[in-house]
C-alpha cells in the first residue's frame, strides 16, 4: 500500500517533469513576446519523432542516445528560430487573436509535415540504454527511466533557473517579461531578445518531446494533447512565471497520478476544473502578475458595426431566394455541403456575437455546439426522444451550460478569458471522451437519426436554412436592439457604459449564454444531419474553425460570419477533395491569411 | 544637440503634438513647462520613439532620428526616464541597473554601479532588494540610476519631482545639478514651477501640443505675465 502510494506520488512527479519542460518554454516564450504560441505542443511532437529517428538511427550507446536526445532539441530550437523570424517577426504588433491562429496555422503545417515524413502509424522507440529496469519501493516497481526523467526535470529547472539569475540574458528576459517596451527604450534590441527566447523554448520542448520517446509511442496526436495541458500549468501558474510553471506542473502531475486513482473517469476533468478555479481565485494565476506597460486586451479596432444598406438588403434577399429554391434542383451532396454550411454560418454568427459586438474571445466556443449535440443524442439514445423535443433541448443544455460557464468567463480579459473558455471546452470534451458509459466515449453516440419526414436531403436543407440562418438573423437582431446597444457599450467603454447604468458583467454573461445557447442548437441540427456524434465535435481544432470563419469574415461586419462561414467550409471541402496534405495547405493559406489580410475578408471588401 | 522640428504626433485619431520645436546645448537643462495634458511626455514619448511621429524632424548630435526605433534612439546616446518610473517590480536594484547597463561611449566617464551609488547614496545600502518594495523617491533615484547606466550623452527626465517629498524633490534638484555640471545634457519636463526655476538653464513652455513661449530661465523669471498666462494654475 505505502510502496503503491509512493510509486504513484514518483510517477506524479515524472509526468510533472516533462510537463514542467514544455510548459517552461511556452511560459517564457509567452512572458518575453507576449504570443500565446500554440505551435508549441507541435515543437514537442518534432522533438519526439526527431528523438526516434535518431534513437533508431545512431548506434545504441549512452553517447549516441544521450546525444540524440540533445541534437533533436537544438534541431527543435532552430526550427523555433525560423518560425520566429520568418512569421511571429512580422506579427507582434497584431491583435492576439490573429497571433493565435496564425501558431495554429503552424500546428497544420507541422501535423501535415509530420504525417509526410514519418507516416501514420505510431512509433515506438528503443529504450533508453541501461535504463530498462525498475527500482522496487517498498513492494512496487516503478521504472528506473522515469526516475531519471525526473532527475533532468530538478536539474532543467536549477539550470533555467541559474540562467535567469545570474547572467545577463536571464535578467533582460526577466526585465522584458514585465515591460517590455522599456526594456527597448534602454537600448535593447528586443529582436535579438525574441528569437533568443524562441530559441529556448523550443529547444524545451523539443527537449521534453525526445525524452518521451522511451516511455510511449510517438504519434501525431501528441501535439494538441500536450499544448493543452501546456496550456492549463502555464495559466494555472500565472503567465511567464517560470517557478509557476514548476509549482502547477508538481500540483498538475500529482493531481493526475492520485486523481486515477480516486476518480479514474474524471482525471482531463479536475485538470480543467483546477484551472478554472484558480483562475477565478487569482485572474493571474498561482505566482502571476498584471502585465505592466500593456493591456492585455484581444480587442480588434475596427470601424463600428453598420446595418446593412438597402442595396446590400436586396441581395441578401436575392441570395436567400436562391438559396431556398436550391434543394429542389441541387444533387444529394451538394446539399449536404449546403446544410453544412448553415450549421456552420449559425456557428460562426454565434461566436461573431460575443466576439464583434461583445468584444470577448473565446477559445473553446466548440463546448457549445458539442452540448447542444451531445445533449439531443443523449436524449435520442437514453430516453428515445423525438428529433422535435431533442432539438428544443439542445440550444437548453447548451445555454445552461453557456450561463455556468459564463459567469467564469466574463470576470477575466484577454489571454486569460481566451484560455478560460478552452479550459471550459476542455472540460466539455473530457467528459464526452472519459465518461464512455454514459457518452460513448470515443466511439460517439451513434443512431441520431431524425424521423422518416426530415430523411431526405432537400427537406433536411430546408430546415437547416430556416433554423440556422433563423438563428443568425435573431442574432443580428439582438445587435442592433437596446441589449446590443448595450453590449457595445460595454465593449468601447466599461467605464462609460457603468456611468450610464448598464451592469456590464451581467450583459456579458447574458450575451455569452445566448450565443451559447445558439450555438447548441447548431449543434443540435449537426447532430441529427449527421446522425451521430463525438467528442471531436467540441475539440479544440473546432473552436479554432469558429474562429477561423469570424476572423476570415471580420469581426466587426455584421455579413463577415456569413461570408466567413462559406468561404471556410467551401475552402475545407475543396481541400480535403483535392489533396491529402490539406491540413498543410489550409495552414499555409491562415499564415498567408494573417500576414496579409489582417481584417480579414470582409473588410477586405469594405474598404475603400 | 537635441533639436526638435515641428514635430506632429497622434494617439489613435487624436492629434496630440501639433508642431512641437525644442532646442537643447550640449551641458544645459532645458526645462519644459506644462500644465497638465499640455503634451510633454508625449513629446518625450515621441523623441524616443515611443510614439511614432506623424511628421516633424528630431535631430541628436546632427543625426536624424525621428522614425528610428526606441532601442536605436537609445543606444545613440538619448537615455529616457519615464514619469511613471517603471521600475522593473521583480528585479533587485542592482538588476535594474544591469538593465540599463550598456557599453562605454567614447570620450565619456563611464557609468557604473558605483558612480550611480555616489549621486544617489541611498540605493547603495539596497542593491539586492527588489525594486517593487522600494519608495516612490527611491524608484525615481533608481530610473535615474538605469537610464544613466546606458552612458547618455542627454538625458530626457519626465517630472522627476512628481509625487516627491519636499525633501526628496530638493535632494532630486541637487543630484540633477550635479549631472549637469558633470557635462551630461537635460530636457526636463516640469508642472512644479519651484522644482524647474532651481534647476533649468534654459526653458520651453508647452500648451496643448504646441511650445508657446522659449527663452532662458532668467528671462521666463522676469516675465510675471507669460508665467501667470501659462503656468499657474
Ligand atoms: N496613451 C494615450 N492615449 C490617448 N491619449 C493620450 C495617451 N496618453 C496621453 N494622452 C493625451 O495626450 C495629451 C497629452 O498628454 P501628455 O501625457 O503628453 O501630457 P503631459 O504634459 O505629460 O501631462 P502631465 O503633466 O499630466 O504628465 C493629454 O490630453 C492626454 O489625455
Ligand atoms: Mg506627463
Amino acid at each position: 500500500m505505502l510502496g503503491n502510494l509512493a510509486v504513484q506520488a514518483l510517477s506524479g512527479l515524472a509526468s510533472a517533469a516533462s510537463l514542467f519542460l514544455v510548459a517552461a518554454g511556452l511560459t517564457v516564450i509567452f512572458g518575453v513576446t507576449r504570443i500565446v504560441n500554440f505551435a508549441h505542443g507541435s515543437f514537442y511532437m518534432l522533438g519526439a519523432y526527431l528523438g526516434w529517428t535518431l534513437a533508431t538511427n545512431l548506434p545504441r550507446g549512452h553517447v549516441p542516445f544521450w546525444g540524440g536526445v540533445v541534437l533533436a532539441a537544438v534541431i527543435v530550437g532552430l526550427v523555433g528560430v525560423v518560425v520566429e523570424l520568418l512569421l511571429l517577426r512580422r506579427i507582434y504588433k497584431a491583435p492576439e487573436l490573429f497571433q493565435l491562429l496564425a501558431t495554429f496555422g503552424v500546428v497544420l503545417v507541422v501535423q501535415d509535415a509530420a504525417l509526410w515524413i514519418w507516416g501514420p502509424q505510431d512509433l515506438l522507440g528503443p529504450r533508453a540504454p541501461g535504463l530498462r529496469g525498475a527500482v522496487y519501493i517498498f513492494d512496487s516497481r516503478f521504472p528506473l527511466y522515469d526516475l531519471v526523467l525526473i532527475g533532468i526535470g530538478i536539474a532543467v529547472f536549477l539550470l533555467l533557473w541559474l540562467l535567469f539569475q545570474r547572467t545577463r540574458f536571464g535578467i533582460l528576459v526577466r526585465a522584458a517579461t514585465a515591460d517590455r517596451e522599456m526594456v527597448g527604450a534602454l537600448g535593447v534590441n528586443q529582436r535579438l531578445l525574441f528569437t533568443g527566447v524562441f530559441f529556448l523554448g523550443s529547444a524545451l520542448a523539443g527537449l521534453a518531446g525526445a525524452l518521451q520517446v522511451p516511455r510511449e509511442s510517438v504519434n501525431l496526436q501528441m501535439d494538441l494533447a500536450i499544448i493543452a495541458e501546456a496550456f492549463v500549468v502555464v495559466v494555472v501558474g500565472g503567465l511567464g512565471s517560470l517557478p509557476g510553471a514548476a509549482l502547477a506542473a508538481l500540483l498538475l502531475g500529482q493531481m493526475q497520478a492520485f486523481g486515477i486513482l480516486v476518480f479514474p473517469q474524471i482525471t482531463l476533468v479536475l485538470v480543467f476544473l483546477v484551472m478554472a478555479a484558480v483562475l477565478v481565485v487569482r485572474p493571474y494565476g498561482l505566482l502571476g502578475r498584471a502585465p505592466a506597460g500593456h493591456a492585455a486586451s484581444l480587442h480588434i479596432v475596427e470601424p463600428p458595426i453598420a446595418p446593412l444598406s438597402p442595396r446590400g438588403r436586396l441581395v441578401a434577399a436575392v441570395a436567400l431566394g436562391l438559396a431556398m429554391l436550391a434543394p429542389l434542383v441541387l444533387a444529394d451532396y451538394a446539399l449536404v455541403v449546403m446544410t453544412e454550411i448553415c450549421v456552420a454560418i449559425l456557428f460562426a454568427a454565434t461566436l461573431h456575437f460575443i466576439m464583434g459586438p461583445g468584444g470577448m474571445a473565446s477559445f473553446g466556443h466548440a463546448a457549445y455546439f458539442g452540448i447542444g449535440a451531445y445533449g439531443a443524442a443523449l436524449l435520442v439514445k437514453h430516453l428515445a426522444a423525438p428529433m422535435e423535443l431533442s432539438l428544443l433541448a439542445a440550444p437548453f443544455a447548451a445555454g445552461i451550460a453557456g450561463l455556468a460557464f459564463g459567469w467564469f468567463c466574463v470576470r477575466l480579459s484577454g489571454v486569460y478569458a481566451a484560455m478560460l473558455t478552452m479550459a471550459f471546452a476542455q472540460i466539455a470534451w473530457s467528459t464526452a471522451f472519459q465518461w464512455v458509459a454514459f457518452t460513448g466515449g470515443d466511439n460517439g453516440i451513434l443512431g441520431v437519426w431524425p424521423p422518416a419526414w426530415a430523411v431526405p436531403k432537400p427537406v433536411q436543407a430546408w430546415g437547416a436554412l430556416v433554423l440556422c440562418l433563423g438563428g443568425a438573423f435573431l442574432l443580428r437582431r439582438m445587435i442592433f436592439a437596446p441589449f446590443g446597444a448595450a453590449l457595445r457599450a460595454q465593449r468601447d467603454s466599461v467605464l462609460r457604459a457603468e456611468a450610464i447604468g448598464i451592469d456590464t458583467m451581467r450583459t456579458r454573461w447574458f450575451a455569452f449564454a445566448i450565443a451559447a445557447a445558439f450555438a447548441g442548437l447548431a449543434g443540435g441540427l449537426f447532430a441529427f444531419t449527421k446522425g451521430s456524434v463525438f467528442p471531436t465535435y467540441m475539440n479544440i481544432s473546432r473552436s479554432t474553425d469558429g474562429l477561423l470563419m469570424v476572423l476570415l469574415g471580420g469581426v466587426q461586419t455584421v455579413t463577415g460570419p456569413i461570408i466567413g462561414a462559406i468561404a471556410y467550409t467551401g475552402l475545407h471541402e475543396q481541400l480535403l477533395r483535392l489533396t491529402d496534405l490539406w491540413r498543410a495547405v489550409l495552414g499555409a493559406i491562415i499564415i498567408a491569411l494573417v500576414l496579409f489580410f489582417p481584417r480579414g475578408l470582409a473588410g477586405l471588401g469594405a474598404k475603400q | 544637440m537635441l533639436r526638435v522640428t515641428e514635430l506632429h504626433a497622434h494617439y489613435g485619431r487624436a492629434h496630440i503634438l501639433q508642431g512641437v520645436s525644442l532646442h537643447v546645448r550640449p551641458g544645459e537643462i532645458h526645462v519644459l513647462l506644462g500644465r497638465n495634458g499640455a503634451g510633454k511626455s508625449t513629446t518625450m514619448k515621441a523623441v524616443m520613439g515611443l510614439v511614432p511621429p506623424t511628421s516633424g524632424g528630431v535631430e541628436f548630435l546632427g543625426q536624424p532620428i525621428a522614425g528610428l526605433e526606441p532601442f536605436e534612439v537609445a543606444r545613440r546616446g538619448l537615455g529616457y526616464v519615464p514619469e511613471e518610473r517603471r521600475v522593473f517590480a521583480e528585479l533587485s536594484v542592482a538588476e535594474n541597473l544591469e538593465v540599463g547597463r550598456r557599453r562605454p561611449r567614447e570620450g565619456l566617464a563611464p557609468w557604473t554601479v558605483e558612480r550611480v551609488c555616489a549621486v544617489f547614496p541611498s540605493l547603495a545600502a539596497m542593491l539586492k532588494r527588489p525594486g517593487g518594495r522600494m519608495s516612490g523617491g527611491e524608484q525615481q533615484m533608481l530610473t535615474i540610476g538605469r537610464t544613466l547606466m546606458g552612458n547618455p550623452c542627454l538625458v530626457l527626465l519626465d517630472e522627476p519631482s512628481e509625487g516627491l517629498a519636499p525633501v526628496i524633490v530638493d535632494r532630486m534638484a541637487e543630484a540633477v545639478r550635479a549631472l549637469r555640471d558633470e557635462g551630461m545634457s537635460i530636457l526636463l519636463s516640469e508642472q512644479n514651477w519651484h522644482f524647474a526655476r532651481r534647476v533649468g538653464d534654459t526653458a520651453s513652455i508647452i500648451e496643448k501640443g504646441a511650445i508657446v513661449w522659449h527663452g532662458t530661465m532668467q528671462a521666463l523669471l522676469a516675465d510675471d505675465e507669460v508665467r501667470a498666462r501659462y503656468l499657474t494654475v
